[in-house]
């Protein structure tokens, strides 16, 4: 629907997010909760549904009882869940065994945060419901994190399309040198801070379609990677793209910490594509 | 994927699912042409592993599945069908979009009578009497950019984008003019308020225009515009 400038939204870890579907034996696209830093406390207050997260590494409890960052487990009538924010990461997925009850717009219940078409941002004294619950005994509480083990910091990226606008230097400097996420961050994208990257043609770029990923370069020099909820088309040139794959590990990274850029070729990054979807996929399926 | 050739078309690798095609740097209406018609080709005769174009005005993004094809396939695909004549017979639908431009929905209509030294009625009546045309949608859900501002109403862009402006609102920057669908701050010369939405609300078809349609506008007064909303 870019093409109507409307841009995918849904998850900002959209790997974590079928992690917690999946789990449960849930379909890909069942709509699930994105909690963000700020955390969630839900009280059930009739019936029970078995849930399943994944995410972050946040704090999780029922009833006070801790479980652990990736679980799955049974809410029933009475009782409390509690998500807050733990030792990494910046966003966690809530799934249940059951139909979510929620706005759709296009048929999706991706919410867009701008514009709050799409499902919907929740807020403190929301009621949710669930229908078509399902209690599933669990014999582990324990979701298994997948079998690679990736390095957050280092995310790898397409160079262009606009990388020609940029000298031999600054994609060095790019491609070396650390930035840091700013806390100018939301789903629409985070500003990164570091070398400063100059462009050197006129800045009258005609609009052109971004991506998630997309990372754009302002006329004075900082980077801004575009997510989620990224505006369809930019006049800005961008220097990179960040390959499907990393985006997931790249916006679990914290504002303040660092973030390193190294560049694959296009034939690469099929192939890393490819390599992530078989993976990840066959991982997916054992959950269930 | 060479990414120094100057020619057009230039083909370049975005992430691992899309292709980039350019037919120019500058605006002009032989790349908008190009676009234009690989946007049709690709519609009319999709590749293997195709998921979407995204029209722009001198470019057009092409996404792929990359489980299916890469991005060398898909650029010989796209080189096979720009090198095909188009076909299509198509109807360019006219869309017609209410505006009322009485003072109070048009911030900037003063300064712009101000600097082109004409009356506001004059904004109204030559905005209202232009044949537009759907270039692109960008930016956010529904912002379709529409090209055919006539020549005497062309405002460079404000050097500070204004907050907070209503959704519905007729904006124009240069030759070319957005209905906007959200409230969103904006550095383009608000001359007028549409009660006709662009997000129709309507499932089979949700957004009013296609890129390609033409568009008309019709003037209206606040005593209509007020009775179109109270009707909604």
């Amino acid at each position: 629907m870019l093409r109507y400038g409307v841009p995918a939204s849904g998850p900002m870890d959209r790997k974590s997010f079928s992690v917690a579907n999946a789990a449960l034996g849930n379909s890909k696209d069942t709509p699930a909760i994105e909690i963000s830093s700020s955390g969630l406390t839900l009280d059930c207050i009739e019936g029970s549904v078995t849930f399943a997260i994944a995410g972050g590494g946040f704090h999780i409890a029922i009833n006070d009882v801790a479980l652990s960052p990736w679980c799955k487990a049974t809410l029933t009538a009475g009782s409390r869940l509690t998500i807050r924010s733990g030792t990494w990461g910046n966003w966690t997925y809530l799934a249940f065994a059951g139909d979510l009850l929620c706005s759709r717009w296009l048929g999706s219940a991706s919410t867009h945060s701008l514009s709050g078409l799409g499902g919907g941002k929740l807020d403190v004294g929301n009621a949710i419901t669930i229908i078509n619950s399902r209690t599933i005994e669990l014999a582990n509480h324990i979701i298994a994190h997948p079998p690679t083990s990736d390095l957050r910091s280092h995310v790898r990226v397409s160079l262009g399309p606009q990388d020609r606008y940029f000298d031999a230097s600054t994609i060095q400097a790019f491609m070396t040198q650390p930035f840091e996420l700013t806390n100018a961050y939301d789903r629409m994208g985070v500003r990164l801070r570091g070398p400063a990257l100059a462009v050197n043609a006129a800045l009258d770029m005609p609009s052109e379609p971004v991506v998630r990923g997309s990372i754009q370069i302002a006329g004075d020099g900082v980077a801004t990677v575009l997510l989620a909820d990224h505006q369809t088309t930019g006049g800005y040139p961008k220097i990179a793209t960040i390959i499907t794959s990393d985006i997931d590990n790249f916006v679990q990274i914290r504002l303040g910490h660092e973030v390193r850029f190294t560049t694959i070729n296009a034939q690469k990054s099929i192939e890393a594509y490819r390599y992530f979807r078989l993976n990840f996929d066959q991982y997916l399926q054992n959950l269930a | 994927m060479g990414k120094n050739i100057s020619t057009f078309p230039r083909f370049s690798a975005v992430s691992d699912f899309a292709v980039l095609a350019e037919f120019g740097e500058k605006i002009d209406a032989l790349a908008y042409k190009n676009v234009r018609h690989l946007d049709q080709r690709i519609a009319q005769r999709p590749f293997r592993g195709f998921v979407e174009t995204v029209p722009a005005l001198v470019n057009i993004l092409v996404s792929f599945d990359p489980m299916v094809t890469n991005h060398s396939t898909v650029v010989e695909a796209l080189n096979e069908r720009l090198s095909e004549p188009d076909t299509a017979n198509r109807e360019r639908k006219t869309r017609e979009v209410l505006v009322c431009y009485d003072g109070k929905f048009a911030a900037d209509n003063r300064a712009i009578a101000y600097t082109k030294n004409v009356s506001t009625d004059y904004i109204a009546d030559a905005h209202s009497s232009g044949d537009y045309e759907v270039m692109m949608y960008g930016f956010a859900p529904g912002y379709a950019y529409l090209s055919g501002v006539p020549e005497s109403l062309h405002m460079p862009r404000k050097p500070r984008a204004v907050r907070d402006v209503t959704a519905g609102s007729v904006i124009i920057a240069g030759g070319q003019c957005i209905v906007t669908t959200l409230m969103m701050p904006t550095g383009w010369w608000i001359i007028g308020r549409s009660p006709t939405r662009i997000l129709t609300g309507d499932e089979a078809r949700p957004f009013l225009f296609d890129v390609a349609d033409n568009v008309k506008f019709k003037k209206i007064d606040s005593r209509e515009f007020d009775a179109i909303e109270r009707a909604k």
